[in-house]
């Protein structure tokens, strides 16, 4: 399997990156290089194989539900780039 | 001898008996960081007057006769990509170029507790993605050894800042091998602990399954001093085991007469440098003046670790890094008229060039039609991968191989993204395995240092410091660049 150049630019918008001309010819290259590379495991047979997916021994770990301090609203906003009474402003995001 | 020659337990013990104050301290390796850095670049952002006033309260405390804590008057360097109140952190990304640490992450907490003092946050690849701290927003850091190379990465200013006596310890994280391949480049010590023995509440997130938090240090015995204060269980990380966390330092300068050590063939291959191979050899060979006993073992799925880790790490990076999108903190690009277009302004402006490419291959992977074939493949292979270690370690108790294929390169050296990652291959298995491994400098080829790794079983962290400690004594003192 390869990437073509709308491939790219749809794995791109899904990302929420844009991409320029001079990028994607650079990428194209790239990515199916790695893409080749990684293609190697298909060798393996995995027919019969769970996949590895939790790496921790212990599933859970529970504790009582107590109340606990949190942090304050003021430093929750401090890195926000903008905020008004509590709230962190953006664009408009209902349309007209 | 000059406080910045000093390991952890040496400025501990004379901090403890009244020899050095905690100002003294750290007055001496600012002394330090002032005349070298210019020339290394470990820091990104240092806490000299924090850290001084730390130390006149720690001077105070003990004036008072209270308890000090177990790393008291150490001066630590944490990596970029860790939280610590009030501090900046940024991952060394133009994202997070201004962000400041609402909270202390729970290894900065545990070090803070213990009475240690943080010099600052050092110089990483962005989201710890690389093996040379090039794609760093802010800098470049040069490897103490050689100016003119690359100290490792991602942990390389961690490493770096070790390496060129600006502090005894530090921390790093490690995905594929960012806190061993850079402790080997730097000619210092580096341990990746077990997926799980540290918490990491606090750390930015790159590959969940992957990364943990370790200790670099000038020696062995600092590394276990250090591990003895991070490791444990953690209410704010729930993937961190509650097993009880051993006195590390127990296991330093034990007899390792019949230790069973594993070499396996698929480390030994082709495209490896020769000196390398060499004090590799050289070193397998003063383990059995130790009486360790040297057992063939075989790995034979060694090949598929790159491709499986290039498809787990970059998934797991695109989800983690969705978070970031100009809203909550970070960058936000200016003039952009609809959410949308906010969210994909910030991301292309705020990430280099490495990310995207992990974002994009971790989106393609996941995505609808090419997730069974990629990243599901991926698990599958992984689980394969562990088999081949456990049944390694039911023949074995530490598996000994090369850091990397080569010494540091040059800073100039331009490699595609592919060459670059087989750069990794002797470190991803651990990660992708959970298991812990070390990194102890063997020798030099020419004037670079070379590290051997030694993997061990889950939690036997205790193993491999007893089998590092024992080395290091045989290989004798290793002298870090003056740099005057």
């Amino acid at each position: 399997m390869s990437l073509s150049r709308e491939e790219i630019l749809k794995v791109a918008k899904l990302s929420k990156l844009s991409l320029s001309d001079e990028e994607i010819v650079k990428f194209d290259k790239e990515l199916n290089d790695i893409l080749n590379y990684i293609n190697m495991f298909n060798e393996v047979d995995t027919a019969s194989v769970e996949p590895l997916v939790y790496m921790n021994e212990e599933v859970n770990n529970f504790r009582e539900n107590e109340v606990r301090e949190s942090i304050e609203v003021e430093k929750v906003l401090l890195n926000a780039h903008i905020h008004e009474e509590n709230a962190i402003v953006v664009p408009k995001v209902i349309g007209e | 001898m000059n406080v910045y020659e000093m390991t952890a337990y040496e400025i501990r013990e004379k901090f403890l008996n009244g020899e050095l104050t905690a100002v003294e301290i750290i007055n001496s390796i600012f002394d330090r960081i002032d005349k070298v850095e210019p020339k290394i670049n470990s820091f990104v952002n240092l806490r000299r007057e924090k850290a001084l006033n730390e130390a006149k309260l720690l001077d105070e405390k003990k004036a008072r006769g209270e308890k000090l804590g177990r790393l008291a008057g150490v001066p630590v360097a944490i990596k970029d990509n860790m939280l610590s109140l009030g501090d900046k952190a940024t991952s060394c990304s133009k994202i997070l170029s201004n962000y400041e640490s609402i909270y202390d992450a729970t290894v900065v907490a545990k070090l803070k507790k213990e009475d240690a003092i943080i010099i600052g946050t050092t110089n990483m690849d962005e989201f710890a993605m690389g093996s040379t701290t090039k794609t760093s927003y802010w800098k470049k850091t040069a490897n103490p050894f050689d100016l003119d190379r690359v100290p490792g990465g991602s942990s390389g200013g961690s490493a770096a800042s070790v390496a060129a006596s600006e502090v005894p310890i530090s921390l790093g994280s490690d995905t594929g091998g960012s806190i061993r391949q850079p402790a080997s480049f730097c000619g210092i010590v580096g341990l990746k602990p077990t997926y799980g023995r540290v918490s990491r509440y606090g750390l930015m997130a790159f590959a969940s399954s992957l990364d943990q938090i370790g200790p670099l240090a000038k020696n062995v015995e600092d590394i276990a001093l250090t591990m003895n204060v991070i490791a444990g269980a953690d209410d704010y990380d729930a993937t961190v085991s509650t097993r009880e966390v051993p006195d590390y330092t127990k296991f330093l300068n034990q007899d390792i007469k019949g230790l069973k050590i594993g070499i396996p063939k698929q480390y030994f291959v082709d495209g490896m440098n020769e000196g390398v191979k060499k004090v590799i050899y050289e070193a397998i060979e003063k383990f059995k003046t130790l009486g360790a006993e040297i057992i063939d073992v075989d790995l034979p799925h060694t090949k598929y670790a790159l491709p499986t880790y290039y498809v787990i790490a970059p998934a797991e990076a695109s989800s983690n890094l969705a978070r970031f999108d100009g809203v909550r903190y970070g960058y936000r690009s200016e003039n952009s008229q609809d959410i949308d277009k906010l969210y994909t302004n910030t991301r292309t402006e705020g990430f280099g060039d490495e990310v995207k490419r992990r974002i994009i291959i971790g989106t393609y992977v996941l995505s609808s039609g090419f997730y069974d074939a990629y990243f599901k493949k991926a698990q599958k292979v992984r689980r394969i991968i562990k088999q081949d270690f456990d049944r390694a370690f039911e023949k074995v108790d530490v598996i000994l191989t090369p850091v990397a294929p080569n010494t540091a390169f040059k800073l100039t050296d331009v490699k595609t993204p592919v060459e670059l990652y087989l750069e990794d291959i002797y470190t991803l298995s651990a990660n992708l395995v959970g298991i812990p491994a070390i990194s102890v400098p063997a020798g030099k080829v020419e004037h670079l240092p070379v590290g051997l790794q030694l993997m061990g079983k889950y939690f036997e962290e205790t193993t491999l410091i007893k089998a590092a400690s024992a080395f290091e004594k045989i290989r004798g003192k290793w002298e870090l660049p003056n740099l005057d």
